[in-house]
């Protein structure tokens, strides 16, 4: 028992033991944040390599806990990203007061995330999700000075407590119509009854909250504008990610015999959610709140993979998600750097931007190609899979819908693109030199974007992992 | 069989290039970067020569048909047992021809440039531009399936974007990449959707696979496919229509070409490379190569014959009214493409009934050596004057001799004169079409006639009119890297249609006995003449009357009056009717519903995301009043309404 309990909840048990490190560097005397930091990365990449040691699978706890290679694997994804988004934000950490609390809310999270993917049970899932949520409602108000950082703090911390609130409701519901929150019992004991649908409803408005599917997004371009780019791109990959993978397991083994009910509600919430993110990124002029809107457009398409609702679905939307780490990263990086070094966010001031600073232009046109799903980025693959995932089940309007979207938002992805190469500025953004590890962090984020599309053995792998539905 | 790996080189040596020069050229290669590129596409010229050597002349042929060679291949990606996504290189007739014209066309225009683009700031990024698009094209044309075609596709479209927009800091330049890009994308979706219905159906995404499971009436991919229907139309219509539909975006077919002539804002030698032997040609070569199963489905070759010719006649009547000597190649290359694609539509499969295919093929072979040629002409001639209008040129006949040359065979061989290039396959096309619809045979016979009256038109105001200006001899022709490529091509362009087409190239491999028939000649090359005479009455000498007379209807009476009265009633014809009465309201169809309709669909887009602007008001009461509202009409909806 207590071996199993090592082994099987590794991950977990990293990450808390970083944040107690964490918390006893508080405790000592004053260190420089920089020492901080190479200490926390330096653990954050310890994380990363130790999840990758070892696959194993089982259950914990009265089925409280499970773990398999898949989970393993998800969680990977989500340390990975971690790491890469603490590299990125060097220069804007660099000469903040509170580093370490900084780290603490984001690794609270990160467990709590690690948790939800874990839970065997509704509840276990809800607490997962709390604690994945709280804290970054903190970390949102982490630009201390700024009013707009404490609103978009209060805006997180009061609509995730609306969305919460109905997800209780909507477990209760279900609670109250099949007597189990259990995962693996729940199967047999749905029947479609109307009542197990509106609970269900409750539900998927709270995962769409967090992955923020129209029309539950509204939280989401204030709080992206508002919060620090480090939390903003944060909450635009690490925790939509994660959400977005219990969401499909969910989806495809507890709720499967609402299989037609959800189709058809992901049907017509991925077209709106394309709609509406396409319509509102053509007009931003803040460059997090057009990644903001151009996140809800990408989500968009992830449910089109998820009504595939088969193995290749499954597959799809992890392995988009990985890509979408890896592009959007990129993209907020860069945003970071120029952030954090001159404080300017507007899609305007990056005109010329590749006068003065060409290998960050280079680096953001590559991932907006990306997120665009130009070949051969590897954002290409990862729609061109979801599509496929989708056209499975022979819903020609639905892939017709949203491969017309994808030329709208090839226009504002090329907007950007052009505006950096081709708008002229007599101010662009001064030169700007990449301290050394956002810069490994940028580099590892295009080869991702260039290489993951094309070795095929990562998608394999993937697919392995899923079982047949 | 020999072993064909090198062909792995013909693509990558370029990319090499674009690599090195991309990455470095600015550094150290800035005056070499010119000769590096084109060493690499010299060396992947003489391997496909040499390719299709090998596979014409020595070993090509198994059983007396050509059939199909795989090279490196290896499977990419396993979904499932059946179904997998193989990447390799695909050699057979089509492909080897294509390659052999991509890059020999390719070689030519990168000589042609250390000339051309002599002094220019990004010497080294256009070259390392040409080197990645040259790449995409031929790894595009030996694409195994239809998903690495895809990507390669796209990868054309992106480097195209480059190369249009390399002078970026002019904006009609910018513009104009942005509208080829968007084009071309807006006609991609129809294919990406396209492939996803055909591979799904089809159960496999590699082309050989596919074919012969479509194609075959019994399997029973090819029963679910014509069963499933979607509006009354069956999905394999539907599937080969919206590939087609990516096909007429990337060939400046009808309606989709609006990208096209804007496209003539990058430098020159790239509109020879992109808009005559390359990119343009992407949409026909992807008809051909699944061209057995066009076959399949009369609807769809319907839709392939006649979108081909109506681009084809629109696009002449267009070019007889331009004045941008680059428009008008632009036009006329628009022209020529619905050539190759009617030709393809009137076609059938096997044997005889397969000579549309050969004869589109034959065309695009010879149309990709005349039609650079001319755009390299009009390369020389922009260099020298320093304007792509007409009316600023004029007796340069002296001037540039090479050019004068080359730009007279080139118009001869594209309208159809024997025994240039082009009337060999321009025959062959109208033969096919003589046989299987004679309506748009008509059509075509005109479109030809028309052709031959266009090009020359824009011959005699370059080379003769007026009396050229002495001040513009400051200096000469050009260099000789400029020179050379220009009497390489011009030789093309007399032997190329001497290539014997059909023993090589036909839809089922199995080399067909050629048989010219000199009678059925006489109509077109008749009308030709014809044409020219025409245009050399009214264009051979300075005249100002054709500008004078399409400008102001009221003033045309009298000059009427005062001048030959035949001569007047070419002008009426030509001027007046073709220009007024077609050609204006075809340029206007052109400029405001076709352009239009596009623009519309942005400001629509756009107003309405202003118009929803106020749903996003920052009030998180608000937010959360949606929020339920959502989950309230997700209730109505799925607990009352949907049962």
């Amino acid at each position: 028992m207590l071996n199993d309990f090592f082994i099987l909840m590794k991950q977990e048990l990293t990450i808390a033991v970083i944040i107690f490190i964490l918390l006893f560097l508080k405790l000592g005397k004053d260190r420089s944040n920089e020492t901080i930091m190479h200490v926390v990365n330096a653990l954050l990449l310890f994380n990363v390599i130790f999840g990758f040691i070892g696959n194993s699978q089982g259950i914990l706890f009265n089925e409280m806990y499970r773990t398999n290679p898949l989970m393993v694997l998800e969680k990977n994804i989500l340390s990975l990203a971690m790491l890469i988004i603490s590299m990125q934000s060097w220069s804007w950490l660099k000469t903040h007061k509170h580093v370490i609390e900084f780290y603490l809310l984001l690794l609270s999270t990160l467990l709590g995330m690690f948790f939800m993917i874990s839970g065997g049970t509704l509840l276990m899932f809800y607490l997962g999700l709390e604690l994945s949520t709280i804290p970054l409602a903190a970390a949102a108000n982490f630009n201390l000075t700024k009013r707009q950082s404490s609103e978009a703090a209060m805006k997180l911390i009061i609509s995730s407590a609306f969305s919460s609130g109905l997800l209780l409701f909507g477990i209760s519901m279900i609670y109250g119509t099949t007597g189990t929150l259990v995962f693996s019992q729940l199967p047999q004991l749905l029947t479609n009854t109307p009542l197990q649908i509106f609970a269900f409803i409750l539900l998927l408005a709270g995962f769409a909250f967090k992955i923020s599917v129209a029309p539950f997004h509204l939280w989401t371009a204030d709080v992206y504008e508002g919060a620090p780019v480090a939390v903003t791109s944060y909450l635009s990959v690490v925790s939509k990610g994660a959400v977005l993978f219990v969401f499909v397991s969910v989806l495809y083994t507890v709720f499967k015999p609402l299989a037609t009910a959800w189709y058809n509600m992901l049907f017509i919430l991925s077209l709106l959610t394309i709609i509406t993110g396409n319509l509102f990124a053509i007009r931003q002029d803040n460059f997090k709140r057009f990644l903001a809107f151009s996140s809800i457009a990408q989500v968009g398409f992830i449910l089109i993979g998820i009504t595939g609702s088969s193995q290749t679905g499954s597959t799809s939307v992890i392995y988009f998600v990985l890509i979408y780490v890896f592009s959007n990263l990129a993209a907020f990086g860069v945003v970071s750097l120029v952030s954090a070094l001159t404080g300017k966010e507007k899609i305007s001031d990056y005109k010329s931007f590749y006068k003065t600073n060409p290998v960050l232009s280079w680096i953001l046109t590559i991932a907006l190609f990306s997120l665009a799903g130009v070949p051969p980025t590897a954002g290409f693959f990862g729609k061109f899979f979801l599509l496929l995932a989708g056209a499975s089940k022979g819903n020609y309007l639905l892939i017709t819908i949203a491969s017309l979207n994808m030329i709208i938002s090839f226009y504002y992805y090329l907007r950007i693109v052009k505006a950096i190469f081709m708008d002229p500025n007599e101010q662009p953004i001064a030169k700007i030199t990449i301290p050394v590890f956002p810069r490994i962090a940028l580099y590892a984020c295009v080869i991702g974007v260039l290489f993951i599309g094309l070795f095929s053995y990562v998608y394999e792998y993937i697919h392995s992992l899923n079982s047949p539905f | 069989m020999s072993n064909y790996s090198y062909i792995a080189l013909i693509p990558l040596l370029p990319l090499a290039s674009f690599i090195l020069l991309g990455l470095w050229g600015r550094k150290y290669f800035k005056t070499s970067a010119g000769i590096i590129g084109t060493a690499s596409l010299l060396a992947s010229t003489l391997l496909s020569l040499y390719a299709a050597y090998s596979y014409f002349f020595v070993d090509g042929k198994i059983n007396g048909a050509y059939g199909k060679v795989e090279v490196l291949k290896y499977t990419w990606l396993q979904f499932s047992p059946g179904l997998s996504i193989d990447m390799g290189f695909l050699l057979d007739p089509i492909s080897i021809m294509m390659i052999v014209v991509v890059s020999f066309v390719s070689l030519m225009v990168h000589l042609f440039s250390i000339g051309y683009m002599k002094g220019e700031e990004r010497f080294a990024t256009y070259y390392s531009f040409l080197g990645l698009f040259t790449f995409s094209m031929l790894g595009l044309v030996l694409s195994t399936n239809i998903f690495q075609i895809y990507i390669f596709w796209e990868l054309v479209g992106v480097s195209s974007y480059l190369l249009i927009g390399f002078y970026y800091d002019r904006p009609s330049a910018v513009a104009a990449a942005k509208k080829a890009f968007i084009v071309t994308r807006f006609a991609d979706f129809g294919f990406l959707i396209g492939i996803l219905i055909l591979g799904f159906y089809g159960g496999t995404l590699d082309f050989g696979t596919l074919l012969q499971r479509l194609t075959s009436i019994q399997s029973s991919e090819f029963i679910s496919i014509t069963r499933a229907s979607f509006l009354g139309v069956s999905m394999l219509t539907w599937g080969l229509l919206l590939v087609f539909m990516g096909g007429a975006g990337k060939s400046a077919l009808f309606p989709l070409h609006i990208w096209l002539p804007d496209a003539m804002e990058g430098p020159t030698p790239v509109s020879a490379l992109i808009h005559a032997a390359t990119m343009v040609v992407a949409g026909v070569y992807l008809v051909a190569r699944l061209f057995p199963l066009f076959a399949m489905d009369d609807a769809a070759l319907q839709v392939v014959a006649y979108a081909g010719i109506l681009s084809a006649l629109l696009a002449a009547i267009i070019a007889c009214t331009q004045t941008d000597i680059k428009r008008v190649l632009a036009y006329s290359t628009m022209s020529q493409i619905g050539f190759m694609m009617f030709a393809l539509g009137v076609s059938g499969y096997g044997e005889s009934k397969g000579l549309g295919y050969t004869a589109s093929m034959f065309h695009l072979f010879t149309h990709a050596f005349f039609k650079s040629l001319l755009f390299l002409c009009a390369g020389s001639i922009i260099h020298l004057v320093h304007s792509n209008d007409m009316k600023n040129m004029g007796g340069l006949r002296k001037l540039m001799p090479v050019t004068h040359f080359g730009f007279l065979i080139a118009c001869l061989a594209i309208s159809g004169i024997p025994p240039f290039a082009g009337f060999f396959s321009k025959e062959g096309i109208l033969m096919a079409t003589y046989e299987s619809n004679k309506f748009i045979f008509f059509i075509a016979l005109f479109t030809s006639a028309l052709t031959a009256f266009y090009m020359f038109r824009l011959y005699f105001s370059i080379f003769w009119n007026k009396e050229a200006s002495t001040e513009k001899t400051h200096h000469g022709e050009g260099s000789l890297s400029m020179k050379v490529p220009l009497i390489i091509l011009t030789a093309c362009s007399i032997l190329a249609g001497f290539v014997p087409f059909s023993k090589l190239i036909t839809t089922d491999g199995i080399p067909l006995e050629e048989h010219m028939n000199l009678l059925f000649s006489i109509a077109p090359v008749g009308l030709a003449l014809l044409a020219i005479l025409l245009a050399a009455n009214l264009y051979k000498k300075a005249n100002t009357r054709p500008q004078k007379l399409s400008q102001s209807l009221g003033t045309l009476y009298i000059a009427a009056k005062r001048k030959f009265y035949i001569d007047e009633v070419y002008l009426f014809i030509t001027q007046k009717v073709v220009f007024n009465l077609i050609g204006r309201p075809a340029a206007w169809i052109d400029r405001n519903i076709i352009d239009g309709s596009v623009n519309l669909l942005a400001t629509v887009t756009g107003k309405t995301s202003q118009g929803i602007k106020g749903l996003q008001s920052g009030s998180v009461q608000n937010y959360a009043l949606y929020f339920f509202s959502g989950i309230a009409a997700l209730a109505v909806i799925f607990i009352y309404l949907w049962k």
